[in-house]
């Protein structure tokens, strides 16, 4: 499991290098861009990592995980650079898929980043992300219900 | 007893620093509490710690709900919601 924070880009090809175990079948990697606007990220260095940690930990309880990786960029980032990178392994796609989906919901509304547009300010929180990420507690509870 | 307030993003521009440690008056045992007792300074403080503006916590980079408990030594952060991915 690789988690982290930098300020430098990640290349995709090294990153799936990792992901060599014979067991594993399928890997879901997502990588979210900056769009249109140039932007600042700003995170909270001794809290972040630990964030991402509980979200992955948290994943790993819900769907078979074999391994995984969590790329977050911080400072400055122009259009079409790649913000973040979530990769996860696992047996079948099904579990990849969804532990990768699961991560990126909760990155969004638990992980302590900031953007900033250039020319624009703070980037304000969406009330869809927040469902985003409440949906995954209905679909345990309606687990649990049925 | 002493606490480490952190601030980040809009609201570490808004108050002009990004932490401070501060003696805890008695009697302000959450995080809820703490938050209003630093919006009584009024200026910036009063302005993005009100009540009506969306602020989260954490606590020992932790993220808490406003009932969380704060103890002499911790550090508590309060910043907007989260933006990142």
């Amino acid at each position: 499991m690789k988690i982290s924070v930098q300020r430098e880009p990640f290349d995709l090809g090294s990153e799936m290098r990792v992901f060599s175990d014979p067991r594993i079948g399928a890997v879901a990697l997502f990588v979210g861009q900056v769009r249109e606007v140039a932007m600042t990220l700003e995170h909270y260095p001794a809290m972040t990592e630990k964030a991402i940690r509980g979200i992955v930990e948290e994943a790993r309880g819900r769907w078979q995980v074999m391994d995984c990786t969590v790329i977050h960029r911080f400072g400055e980032l122009q259009p079409a650079d790649p913000i973040v990178l979530v990769a996860v392994a696992s047996a079948h796609r099904g579990d990849a898929f969804a532990a990768c989906e699961f991560i990126m919901d909760y990155l969004k509304t638990q992980a302590p980043f900031w953007k900033k547009e250039a020319g624009k300010g703070w980037v304000e929180a969406k009330a869809s992300d927040d469902a985003a990420a409440e949906k995954w507690n209905d679909l345990v509870l309606n687990k649990k219900r049925s | 007893m002493k606490v480490t307030v952190r601030y980040f993003a809009s609201l570490r521009e808004a108050i002009g620093k990004d932490a401070e440690e501060i003696e805890l008056p008695s009697g302000i045992s959450t995080v809820a509490r703490l938050r209003s007792h630093l919006s009584s300074r009024g200026g910036a403080y009063g302005e993005v710690l009100a009540e009506r503006k969306l602020v989260r916590s954490a606590v020992n980079q932790d993220m808490v709900k406003p009932t969380a408990a704060v103890k002499a030594g911790d550090e508590v952060a309060f910043f907007p919601p989260v933006t990142g991915g």
